[in-house]
Formats: C-alpha cells, structure tokens, sequence
C-alpha cells in the first residue's frame, strides 16, 4: 500500500468546503490524508444567506458542513487559525498558532475581504464591513446606538446591506461612487427604475459621491465628507463597495498575481507553482475575479477532477444575477450594455407598473446576448436557458419580454433545453443528470433534490427543476392521475372550487352533480373538510355526520383499543391552576389515563364513547373548550413564556399565541396546522418547526411559514421580518387561506410548499405584493370562518338528538366488554390481548 | 328458518353511518343508506385492530361495492358479504337485517 499524500487546504469557506466535500465525494478521498485551515471561529457557512442572520437565522441554520463531516472523513481541521506562511521550497505550511505542516499538494481558497476604501476616517468605531458573521455581530452591536446608517457601495451586495440596515430600523442611505446603482449589470434605464424602487422601500440613494474622509458629525456620530462638498450624517458605515482578493500569504510566498489582484491560475486552476492550486475568489482567472459562489464551486470540480487524473478545465462562468431583496426584482444576463459588435436591443418599459426589460441580441437576431430585468424577472429562468445553451431564439425575440397576451405562452418548455443545458448552476447538475435521476424512479422533487442536489442551493433552479421533472414524466407515459379517488375526477383543489362556485354545502347534492357512486372514506373526507373550510357549519349537522372521519364524527380520536381520548383546549399551552385541578377531577372520576402532549396541553385517554358527552360536560362547566385534537384543523399554538418572564424575553410571545390560537382555532384544512410563538430568538417554542411560526425581535414579529416537525423534519421559511401585530395576522390569513384552497388532501404546509412552482418567492408575491389580486377575497373568507367559530362540544351536549349518537349499543345499555384496563405506573392503560383474553376468561 | 329480532326504530339508524346492536351477546354494526332504502349488517368485530370498531367506520362504495372502512386502519369490507376487499383470506360474519314498517330487525342466520 502506497504512503498517503497530505493535502492542505487554506481558507474553510464556501468554496474551501465545497472542494473538501467534492474530495469526499470522490474515489480517490482514499489517497489522501487531509488538513485545513480555518481562520474564523466557525467552519463554513453560507455567505449567500449571510443577511438572513439579521432576520432570525443562526449560526447553525447557516453552516455548510454536515455534522461529524470532519470527523468522519477523517480531516485534521486547524480552527482559528490563519495560515501565515508558505515555503515552497521545503513544502510546508505554517500557521498564526506555530503549527507546521509539510503538504504534497496545497489548495488555496482564502477568498476575499470587503473593500474598505483608504479614506481618512475609515476606520473608525461603527465602521464595518460586510463580509462575516463576525462582521454581523458587530454590526448588530452597533446598530444598538444608532439611529442613522449608510452603505458605502450601491451594487448588489450594498443593496443587500442596505435592507439589513432597514431590517435594524436604521435610517438607511445608499452612497454610491459610480452614476447608477449595479453600474456592471444595469443600463441607465433599469438603474433608475431601480433607484426609484429601492427609494419606496425608504432606503435613500446617492449617487456619483467620492466620499474623501468620515469625521465626527454634529447630530450624529460620524459625518461622511464628499468630493463635491455635500456631507452625510450617520452613526454607522458599512463597507459593501467590492471586494478585494485575499492573495496576501500567495504573494508572500512569490506566487504570480494578477495587476488587479488574485493569485493568477490556468485552465486547471493551477497557479505558477505546480503543486498549488487557488481555487473561489481568491483565484484570477484571464484577468477576471468572480464575486460568486457558483464559478467558485466549479473551480473546485476541476481540482478534485485533476487529482482524479481526469482531464478537466475551468472555462470561465456566467456571471447572470439576481437581487435577493423582498419586493425588488432585479436581474441582469451576460452582457447588458450591448458592448458586442452589432449586437442589437430590444426595450420594455411599463411606467405604470413600473417594469423596464431589456434584450441584447445578436446582430443576426438569433442569440440572446443579454439581459437586464427590472420590477418583473419572472423571465429570468427562461432567458438564462436561452442565454447559457445559446438556443436560437424565436422568430420575435420582443415577444420574450413583451406581456403575455391571451393565450400564447413565451416560456421555453423544458423539452427545448440540450441535455448537458445546466439546470442548477450551484450544484452543476445538468437536465441530463435529472433525467438520469428520473429514469432510475425518481419522481418526485423531494426526492430529486436529494439525488442530484439541484435545487438545494440558492433555490433559483426549483422551478425550472419542476417542469423539467413534470415533462419529463408526461414523456414516460407515467400518467400523473390527479383524480382523489374513483367517485371523483377532480382534484382537491378542482373541488374546492366548484363547492365555492356553486356555493354546495352538502356531499350529496356534490357527488350527484360532479361524482358517481357512493363515495368513500378519502372523497368524504375530503369533501367533508373543505365544506368546514368554506362554510363551517357544526360539523354534526345530519347532511355532514356520515362524510366525516370517525375521529371528527365523535369528536375524539380513537385509541387502538376503540376508546377515545379527550383534549381539552390550553390557548398558547397557558392553564389556571384550577384549571389544572379540573381536569384532574374529571380524570380521576372517569378513571382516564392522563398525559401531558407534545403539544402543550393534557391529554385524558380511555373514555368509552358513552362517556364522551358526559366529560366534555364537565369539562365545559368547569370553562375549557374543545381542542380540535381530532380535526385536520389548527391544533396548538405552542409559546414559550416570553417577555412577561423571561429574562431575555423581546416581546409577549404567550398572549400573542393565545390571540391566534382563538382567532385561528376551528379552521378546516387539507390538514392539521400547527403554530407556535417565541418570545426571543433564543426559539425556546420551537417556532421554526412550525407551519406557522413567530418569533418576536427588537423591531417586530417575523414569521416563519412551512416548517414541519414530524415523519420528515422542515425548517420553516423566513416569510417577513419586523411585522406588527396587524401585519402579521393578515399575512397568516392570507398564508392559511391560500394553502386551505390550494393544497392537496392531506398535504401538510411544507410539502405544500416543497411542491409550489415558485416555492417561497411566488408565495410571497401572492401574499405581500398580491400578484393574484386575490388577498382581499383571502382576507374575507378568513373573518366569515373565525366568525362562525363555534365550541363543537358545546354545541353537541346541548343538543339530545345528537347525544343518541354516543351510545355505545342502540338497543342496551351495556358497554363493551372487551375494553379492558389495567394498571401501569398508577394510571390505567389498554390491556394487550393475552391480558385481556385472561381477565375475561377469569371474569366468566 | 329465518328468525328476525326486534332491534330498534328506525329513528334509531344514523343515516349514511352505521350504529351498534348487542343481540344475544354478539356486536352488529347496522349501516343505514336512505337514498337506497338499504340495510346492512355485520359483526361490529375489526380483525386487523381486534376490537369492536366497525360501526364507526364510514360507508360508500368501491368500485360498486357498498363498504365500510375500519376506522383504525382503514381496510374496507363488504357490507353484503363481510369480505375484506384487500384480503381475501379475511371475512366478518354478516347477518339478514331489515325495515319493517318503523322497526329495524335482524336475523342472526344469515343474510336476508
Ligand atoms: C397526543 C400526541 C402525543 C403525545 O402524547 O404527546 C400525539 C398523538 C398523535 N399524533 Fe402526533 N401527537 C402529538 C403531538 C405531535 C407533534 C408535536 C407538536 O405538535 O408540537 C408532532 C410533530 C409536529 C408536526 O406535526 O409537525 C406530531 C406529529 C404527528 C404526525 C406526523 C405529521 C407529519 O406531518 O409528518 C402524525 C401522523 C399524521 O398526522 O399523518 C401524528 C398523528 C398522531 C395521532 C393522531 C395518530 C393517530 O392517528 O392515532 C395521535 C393521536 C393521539 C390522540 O388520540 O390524541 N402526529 N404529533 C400529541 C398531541 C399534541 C396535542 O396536544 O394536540
Ligand atoms: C452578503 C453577501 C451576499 C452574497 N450573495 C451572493 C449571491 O447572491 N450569489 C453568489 O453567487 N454569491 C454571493 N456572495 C458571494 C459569495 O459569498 C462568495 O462568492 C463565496 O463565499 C466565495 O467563497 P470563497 O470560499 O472563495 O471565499 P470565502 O467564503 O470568503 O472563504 C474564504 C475563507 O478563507 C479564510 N481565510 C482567508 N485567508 C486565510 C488564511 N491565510 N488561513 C486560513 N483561512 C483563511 C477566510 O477567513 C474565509 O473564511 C455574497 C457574499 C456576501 C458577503
Ligand atoms: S409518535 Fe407515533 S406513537 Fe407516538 S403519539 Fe405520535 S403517532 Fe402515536
Ligand atoms: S441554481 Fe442555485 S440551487 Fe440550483
């Protein structure tokens, strides 16, 4: 067996662990005996989200690194320590904390740091850049004592730094150096529409401002100097204005550097020592530095692919963006401003609607050479296809950015794409790969995710992703039958529809006029659900018992012993003491087996359906109220016990999960929904977990949508930040609403949302910017089911002829023989069956 | 011989769901559905849960066949026959029943 060889890696970021999970992936991981080093404190993480740390993510929601990678791939990981030195000669590496190792190959991804501009005054407190979550903690601190802040740098990174800024509740000012905001991607025209968008979202824009030096200010801390006389007043800077390569310890060593800076590399990636690659931002490739993750990632396949002994090269990347900001679209494809000979443009401007789309083509009118989006990129997924395989565009290129009118469709099916078209740029997974994917059984976008990785990047490939897989499985023949069962040929979401359009209220008059047949558990169900959704009547009217599951038509769920159990409702898991003794009164008398829930609340199992009626009476008396433990419907809304105790409490996390528990209680759904609310992002209700979750900061609620714990776990969404209590309750009902009308039986909100074309962005834009002009319609069929709320227990024991129904036998008063207790740990519990079959035979 | 046994009104039948009888010791689940006039018995007994659930369950058809399905674990049997429809090796009795006049009866002996 041959010696190892060690390979040391510099610089654990993005790329750095990118390449290291590649080399994992890979056969040859066996040949080497692997090292890096990590300045900061933490492993990897994802500078892309890097913003939404200030909205509620932590660390760990960020990081990269699987648990246990390093451990289990056997890599020496050097934490907080920065690599000082390289002697190439002897072949080694030394370090800030004196450790030295002796490398065969060594890759270099040190990345960059944000470019502080050499002013007099730059440095002084408050004054950040934006690069790491260090960079964030400061910031945070800072923004403590601040009122006003301002972003050096107007491009997309200063524009992102600019709403973190808002998000902080800061006034917030844009500085920008050059004439127009995102001066490499945009053309004046969508630069200005830009400016006036980032304007209405309160952020303030300057621009062609040379700032000279930053001094103490008169109302606030700092004063920011500019070249033509003007001055800014703000308690805070951060630096976004570029970035600079980190080549310091490369040029040390006398590696070649490029004039702009970067450590200059091949095809390969190789720099001018052969045993040293520089691969991510570090690297300056053709002269050319690439301030994204994606060329950075496929530098990292070209090292591994080389240590392989496979031939591979690094061809340079596309450098097509989009801004990430809630209620701005922005995106730019190749080369916006037509700097290719003859190439030739085409403009879209909406000033009403405040839209500005601009196509660069080709002079024989065949290639898309560009494109800027302003206001709608909804195109981008398109023009990025036709743009990356060079796909001969249609006759009328126009019609690409000009609004769809009637029927014709403009979007490029996915049957058009070539197979090595690149689908997910994040992950390089091209629309053969999922066609592979799909070939071997895979059908589903969860499950494609998880087999080829797209989609679990940035997220911009998911819906492109989508229709590739539906085309796809419509070309197998695999017929997607999307009938809920055979009485009906409808979808859910057909049937909702036509309940609503036709305003039907029974699952009689619906299966006779759309159904055939009698109907079985799923359509009854189905049906009975969505007639609760749209009219809420009691759910024991005469014309809804028989369509009802068993758990709804008695109002408990069954227990594998065929007795029920009794959840009474705790709003926000909150009970009174005499509450608490209540219910233990009530279940001692009835000789319950009682537990406290997963749900925060108690759980009284064992009573006989005979004893249901006679309980909830007791329990109604002594003021509780039914928990819909039964229902697909809203179950808890957990709290953790927030500012009115908690040390670190932000906001009143328990009365505001007892708000929406009332508001929302009662609500029908395709299936259960859960919530909960945190007091402070420490997250002690576990509010991420959620379908819908709340957790309270310094500047309001933010809410988290589609979370799920369960058979399989989903972090929920961030949906909005800062929100006040208005808001955010009309966002809930435009979310629940949406998802109770659109979703599928039996599809909880994360699934709901994994299966969405345009998953959390379309989400958004239904719900925040209404894109469907149907938030108004979503509002009022809200209020009609809160406002129909009614205790179904308590509408049940007043009424006789409903109670008939809890008998357990029609013509006797006897009970069941074959429920049978005994005793565990002081409480009873349902006997198995050798117990039960020996304590009846002694009883006979 | 056929024997029919008083049960209960008819007033006594939840419409479109089923109710439970004791005769002679035995659980019957009785499934009512008016818009065919129609009855069904059988043992109210769920041998995949092994407890007395069956009149719980809800009714309908599949294809063609009048079912109830196990309110535990879902699987449907026939109302005429008892049958499960997804094992055949598993059948529940089922029993005569009838509307006769106001009154409901039942005929231990078989179906009607
Ligand atoms: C009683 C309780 C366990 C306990 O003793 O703590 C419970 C009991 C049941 N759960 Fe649960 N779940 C209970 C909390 C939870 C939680 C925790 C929570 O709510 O914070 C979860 C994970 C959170 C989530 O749902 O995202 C949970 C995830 C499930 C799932 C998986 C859902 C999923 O999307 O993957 C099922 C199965 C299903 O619904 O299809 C389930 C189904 C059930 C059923 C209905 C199974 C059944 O059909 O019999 C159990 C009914 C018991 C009953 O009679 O009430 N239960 N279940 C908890 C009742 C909470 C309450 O107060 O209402
Ligand atoms: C706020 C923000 C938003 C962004 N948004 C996007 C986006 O939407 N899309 C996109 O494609 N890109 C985006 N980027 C850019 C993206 O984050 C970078 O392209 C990517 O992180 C580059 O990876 P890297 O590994 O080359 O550098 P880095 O991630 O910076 O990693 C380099 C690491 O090396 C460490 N290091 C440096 N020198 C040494 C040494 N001598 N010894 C030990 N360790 C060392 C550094 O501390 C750092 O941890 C964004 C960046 C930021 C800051
Ligand atoms: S985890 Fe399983 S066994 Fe436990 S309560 Fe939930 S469903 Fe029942
Ligand atoms: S392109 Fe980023 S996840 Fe696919």
């Amino acid at each position: 067996m041959s010696k190892k060889k060690t390979l040391v890696v510099i610089g654990n970021g993005m790329v750095g662990q990118n390449f290291l999970a590649t080399l994992m992936a890979s056969d040859i991981k066996e040949g080497y005996e692997v090292v890096t080093f990590c300045e900061e404190t933490i492993p990897a993480y994802d500078r892309v989200h890097l913003s939404e740390y200030f909205a509620g993510k932590s660390a760990d929601d960020l990081s990269l690194v699987e648990q246990d990678f390093f451990e289990e791939n056997n890599i020496t990981i050097h934490m907080g320590d920065k690599a000082s030195s390289i002697d190439r000669a002897a072949k080694t590496v030394t370090s800030d904390k004196g450790i030295v190792i002796s490398y065969d190959t060594l890759i270099l991804a040190t990345g960059s740091s944000a470019f502080v501009p050499p002013i007099p005054g730059h440095d002084r407190d408050g004054c950040i850049p934006y690069r790491t979550i260090e960079d964030l903690d400061d910031m945070m601190a800072a923004a403590k004592t601040s009122k006003v802040g301002a972003v050096v740098g107007g491009g997309l990174l200063g524009l992102e730094a600019a709403k973190a800024l808002q998000d902080l509740n800061l006034k917030t000012h844009v500085v920008q150096f050059a004439p127009r905001l995102m001066a490499a991607q945009l053309d004046d025209g969508g630069a200005n529409l830009l400016k006036s968008k980032i304007e209405d979202l309160g952020v303030s824009v300057l621009t062609s401002k040379n700032t000279t030096k930053i001094v103490d200010g008169d109302t606030c801390k700092h004063k920011m100097v500019f070249a033509d006389g003007g001055e800014l007043e703000t308690d805070m800077i951060l630096y976004s204005a570029g970035i600079r390569p980190r080549d310091e310890i490369a040029a040390a060593c006398g590696l070649k550097i490029a004039d702009r800076g970067g450590i200059v590399v091949s095809d390969q990636c190789l720099t001018s020592d052969e045993n040293i690659y520089a691969i991510g931002e570090c690297a300056s490739w053709n002269d050319q530095i690439f301030g994204l993750v994606a060329p950075g990632y496929a530098m990292a396949r070209t090292v591994v692919a080389q240590l392989a002994g496979e031939e591979s090269c690094f061809t340079g990347a596309d450098m097509s963006t989009k801004l990430k900001l809630n209620g701005v679209d922005v995106a730019s494809i190749g080369d916006p401003h037509a700097s290719s000979e003859g190439a030739l443009v085409y403009t879209y401007q909406n000033g009403v609607d405040g839209i500005y789309k601009r196509l660069v083509v080709s002079s024989d009118n065949k290639t898309l050479l560009g494109a800027v989006l302003v206001g709608d990129a909804s195109g981008y997924p398109t023009l990025s296809q036709y743009y990356l395989n060079a796909i001969e565009l249609p006759s009328n290129p126009d019609s690409l950015i000009l609004p769809a009118r009637s029927d014709e469709s403009v979007g490029l099916g996915p049957d058009a794409l070539p197979a090595n078209a690149q689908i997910c740029s994040c992950y390089d997974v091209s629309k053969g790969d999922i066609c592979t994917s799909i070939e071997g059984g895979c059908t589903t976008l969860g499950g494609l995710k998880g087999d080829t990785k797209a989609a679990t990047g940035c997220g911009g490939c998911a819906a492109l992703l989508k229709s590739v897989l539906d085309c796809e499985l419509e070309k197998a023949g695999v017929e997607v039958n999307t009938d809920i069962c055979e009485h009906f040929a409808h979808t859910r979401q057909d049937l909702f529809n036509v309940v609503k359009v036709e305003e039907i209220k029974t699952f009689s008059e619906l299966i006779h006029k759309h159904g055939k047949g009698k109907g079985c558990e799923i359509c009854k169900q189905t049906v009975g659900s969505i007639l609760a959704s749209q009219w809420n009547e009691y759910i024991l009217k005469d014309s809804h018992v028989g369509v009802q599951d068993t758990n709804d038509t008695f109002l408990a769920n069954m227990q594998k012993d065929g007795t029920y159990s009794v959840v009474p409702r705790m709003t926000g898991g909150e009970v009174t003491p005499d509450g608490l003794i209540a219910i233990g009164q009530i279940g001692k008398k009835y000789g319950l087996y009682t537990k406290v829930t997963g749900g925060q609340r108690v759980d009284l199992f064992g009573a006989r359906v005979d004893q249901l009626p006679l309980i909830w009476k007791e329990l109604i008396d002594a003021g509780f109220e039914s928990g819909h433990a039964y229902g697909k419907s809203l179950r808890t809304v957990k709290s953790c016990v927030g500012s009115t105790w908690c040390r670190f409490g932000v906001d009143d996390s328990v009365g505001l999960a007892i708000e929406l528990e009332n508001r929302y209680k009662g609500l029908r759904a395709p299936h259960k929904i859960k919530f909960a609310v945190s007091g402070c992002t420490r997250e002690c209700a576990e509010a991420q977990s959620k379908d819908i979750g709340i957790i309270a900061v310094e500047g309001g609620w933010n809410l988290y949508v589609c979370g799920n714990g369960g058979m399989k776990p989903r972090h929920g969404d961030l949906f909005a930040t800062n929100l006040d209590k208005e808001t955010l309750i009309k966002y809930i009902d435009r979310v629940l609403t949406f998802y109770v009308q659109t979703a599928d039986r039996m599809q909880r909100t994360s699934v709901w949302m994994e299966n969405m074309e345009g998953g959390l962005d379309y989400l958004k834009s239904v719900v925040i910017d209404d894109k469907l002009n149907i938030c108004e319609q979503l509002e009022e069929q809200m209020r009609n089911v809160v406002d129909a709320y009614q205790c179904e227990w308590k509408t049940t024991i007043e009424d006789e002829s409903k109670l008939k129904r809890f008998r357990t036998f029609v013509n006797s008063d006897k009970h069941d023989e074959n429920i049978v207790f005994v005793e565990e740990r002081g409480q009873v519990r349902p006997a198995n069956i050798e117990e039960r079959e020996l304590l009846l035979a002694e009883e006979a | 011989m056929a024997q029919w046994i008083d049960i209960c009104s008819k007033g006594d039948l939840q419409p479109n769901s089923g109710v439970c009888a004791l005769v002679e010791g035995q659980q019957i689940a009785i499934f009512y559905m008016p818009e065919d006039n129609a009855v069904f018995a059988i043992n109210n007994y769920d041998p995949f849960g092994k407890v007395n659930v069956l009149s719980r369950g809800l009714i309908g058809d599949i294809k063609g066949e009048v079912m109830v399905s196990s309110p535990l674990y879902k699987q449907h049997f026939s109302l005429k026959t008892g049958q499960c429809l997804e094992d055949e090796t598993v059948t529940v009795a089922a029993y005569g029943v009838r509307i006769n006049g106001e009154r409901v009866e039942i005929n231990l002996n078989g179906a009607a």
